[in-house]
């Protein structure tokens, strides 16, 4: 599905990818583990195509096409999508018209035709139940005055309705209780699927309770510097990162 | 969302330098000689067969003006207008005086269309338009076509140029002009009493909801040749209208001067309802051409329980300076002004309203909306004030800025008189920016920089594109996305 080679990245002339290697396969759950300031937000937002980083080396393929030189809108409609750590507010657009307007122009770039007025409704409807969304959240301003675990239920949602093949999660654990936590991981767990991977970024192995992974990874100093099994988790989480902080220095 | 694919479509489809009314009519024009003086201001009185009063009231009117001042407190800048170079008067020779569209010359009729205004009824009504929309079109200095007014006349509704007014309803005319913007109101305002040309006249009789919209399109055509048009509006006792302008020029290099006086006056329970959709040349991207915007539009809500609303969308012109205002004297009475200014390139924009509140229990809202691009510099001047007898008066101001890209400017200057201690106003304003990372969240999300931009900004000036009438909302939507073209990356 995802496969990254030797990714060297800096921003502002700061190094922070230093050859980083990652194969995510099909139906795959990857989780990615690091201190903070490792560069994990960073290699979420260059898989997705943020502006301003440069890229000085590698390449991510997926399903064996680089994706390094495609727009951002052109990522999404390939299936790559990603769950921000921070979700951004879009003030006097109804969340409803957002959803639309993205489902609509991914399908438009994928050359399906447009969904109806009904079965979207009925897409969102469902989508926002399952997720514990009320209807009237819907209607207002995207991310505008929401909570922090209404803002992560509504990243979910998105990542729902837009079916994509390669879903990024950035921190999405943090700043949920415990129920919340129950509710997004639920949603996630639905989604699993032989033709869809997850890159699952967390800086806590809590989450992956929830969500278990198949394979874990730990990120150091923008390298992925150990990888195994889903023990690994458990293991940093009794040993802390101070080891990988000295190993990779 | 249908309305933003449409734009993304429109903006598309066009150059980011190109200004899609920029084209020029080629008609024989009759023109007076550049220049300013008492003869000139006899010549246009003269060529619009105006009763004496009407020339002595020019005449007054100019020698007033050779002793005022051109404004200098606006935050724009540019160089000094030679008022001794510009034509004060320029029609379209062929028919000059058309009795029916059929004498209209039909490479005007064809600038209209192209414009997207159909003139001749009949086309208007196989349109898809689902409601009426009575149109009086100026080009240049004159009124050439103003339509359904048979229809409009059965309803008790006068709407014609206000040339024709001034010949079939003088006493009108009289009684009501300058009462509100007095002749010696500012520089423009006085010029354009000297020499203005054509414009619209509106009169509701009392207990009359004119059965539909109004609206005039202004369109300068011919080179040096600055437009003045003055508009009158009259509702009577508990009537009510809706009238909406438009504006386009071609694009030139050099600037053209637009100075016009609007005035409306509501009676008692009366309602009126004054949009714009201000389309003028902007000039290019390194800010050559464009017309200079300097106009006086001003209502006054004379009787009580009386309303005024001005919406404005103002995505042209080099130099925009309006103020569109509201005096409230009656009491009960409401002022009501929603805007959104964009500008991008070098455009400059100082604008805003007056709410003067006199009468008991008054109240006003202001909603503002300025966006700004490329290098352009966009500021909001309001005054909210009470007069001591304003007794409840009530305002509600709110003012928001969003900036696109970091070379724009955006201000906010304020204006708070209150000699009522009664008196409630408040004030929000907020300034914001697209911003890289909503951009990247949207395009994150499969819509593409324009799709992202298109949608920010319809979220933006969303609470203001509602109070214009559904026929022009969607226009102007797609035009404020048009203006922006360009803007982002
Ligand atoms: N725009 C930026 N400019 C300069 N440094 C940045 C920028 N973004 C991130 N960094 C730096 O890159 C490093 C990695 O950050 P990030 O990818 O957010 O790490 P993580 O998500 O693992 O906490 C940090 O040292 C951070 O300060
Ligand atoms: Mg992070």
């Amino acid at each position: 599905m995802l496969e990254i080679r030797n990714l060297h990245v800096s921003i502002e002339d700061k190094k922070i990818l230093n050859g980083l290697n990652l194969t995510v396969h099909d139906g795959e759950v990857a989780a990615i583990m690091g201190p903070n300031g490792s560069g994990k937000s960073t290699l979420s937002y260059v898989i997705a195509g943020k502006e301003d980083y440069e890229i000085l080396d590698g390449e991510i393929l997926l399903d064996g096409e680089n994706v390094l030189e495609m727009e951002p809108d052109a990522r999404a409609a390939a299936g790559i999508f990603l769950a921000f750590q921070y979700p951004l507010e879009i003030p006097g657009v109804a969340t409803m018209t957002f959803l639309k307007a993205a489902m609509q122009a991914q399908r438009k770039a994928r050359g399906e035709v447009e969904l109806s007025t009904a079965e979207f409704m009925k897409r969102v409807r469902d989508g926002a139940n399952q997720l514990g969304i009320p209807q009237d959240m819907l209607k207002r301003g995207l991310n505008v005055g929401f909570s922090g675990g209404e803002k992560k239920r509504m990243e979910i949602l998105q990542m729902a309705l837009l079916e994509p093949k390669f879903c990024i999660l950035d921190e999405t654990d943090s700043g949920l209780d415990i129920d919340a936590l129950k509710v997004v991981s639920e949603g996630v767990n639905r989604l699993r699927g032989k033709d869809r991977s997850f890159l699952v970024i967390t800086h806590y192995q809590r989450l992956l309770n929830y969500i278990v992974p198949d394979t874990v990874h730990v990120m150091a100093h923008g390298q992925v510097v150990k990888s195994g099994g889903k023990e690994l988790a458990l293991e940093l989480e009794a040993n802390g990162y101070a080891d990988y902080k000295t190993l990779a220095a | 969302m249908p309305a933003v694919k449409e734009t993304v479509d429109q903006v598309k489809a066009i150059d980011v330098d190109q200004y899609k009314y920029g084209f020029e009519t080629e008609v024989e024009v009759d023109k007076a000689p550049k220049g300013l003086n008492e003869d000139i201001v006899r010549l246009i009185s003269a060529k619009k067969n105006e009763p004496a009063w009407m020339l002595e009231w020019r005449l007054d009117a100019f020698r007033r003006w050779l002793t005022m001042r051109e404004p200098t407190w606006a935050r724009v800048d540019y160089p000094e207008i030679d008022f001794q170079d510009i034509h004060y008067y320029a029609a379209p020779k062929k028919n000059a005086a058309p009795k029916t569209i059929d004498d209209v010359d039909p490479a005007i009729l064809d600038t209209y269309k192209k414009l997207g205004i159909p003139l001749r009824e009949q086309e208007i009504l196989a349109g898809v338009q689902q409601s009426k929309v009575a149109v009086d079109a100026v080009f240049d200095s004159v009124s050439v076509a103003t339509t359904f007014k048979e229809e409009l006349k059965k309803a008790g509704v006068i709407f014609c140029s206000i040339s024709e007014a001034m010949r079939e309803h003088p006493e009108l005319v009289q009684k009501y002009i300058g009462t509100v913007v007095p002749v010696t109101d500012n520089y423009y305002a006085t010029l354009n009493s000297a020499v203005f040309t054509d414009g619209s006249f509106v009169y509701v009789p009392k207990g009359v909801r004119c059965p539909m919209e109004l609206s005039t399109y202004f369109r300068i055509n011919e080179k040096n040749t600055g437009q003045f048009e003055r508009t009158l509006i009259i509702v009577e006792e508990g009537g009510y209208v809706s009238y909406l302008e438009g504006c386009t020029a071609p694009q030139r290099d050099e600037n053209q001067l637009h100075a016009a006086v609007v005035e409306l006056i509501a009676l008692d329970d009366a309602e009126i309802k004054d949009s714009t959709v201000q389309n003028w040349y902007p000039g290019d991207k390194d800010g050559k051409g464009g017309i200079y915007n300097f106009v006086t539009k001003r209502g006054d809500c004379r009787g009580k329980n009386s309303k005024i609303s001005w919406t404005q969308v103002e995505t042209g012109s080099a130099i925009t300076w309006k103020y569109p205002s509201c005096i409230l004297r009656g009491e009960g009475s409401r002022g009501e002004f929603y805007s959104i200014a964009v500008s991008n390139g070098r455009q400059q924009v100082d604008s805003g309203t007056k709410m003067i509140h006199l009468g008991k229990n008054t109240t006003s809202r202001i909603i503002s909306k300025g966006i700004s691009a490329g290098h352009s510099q966009n500021t909001y001047r309001g005054l909210v004030s009470a007069h001591r007898r304003a007794t409840g008066a009530r305002n509600f101001t709110n003012c928001d800025s969003l900036l696109i890209g970091n070379k724009c400017g955006a201000h906010t200057v304020p204006y708070i008189e209150s000699k009522n201690g009664s008196a409630i106003f408040e004030h929000e304003a907020t300034t914001s920016k697209i911003s890289e990372e909503q951009l990247f969240y949207c395009m994150q999300r499969g819509l593409s920089e324009e799709e992202a931009t298109a949608l920010i900004v319809n979220g933006f000036v969303k609470d203001v594109l509602q109070q214009l009438p559904m026929e022009f909302a969607v226009e102007a939507q797609k035009l404020i996305s048009i203006s922006l073209e360009g803007s982002v990356g």
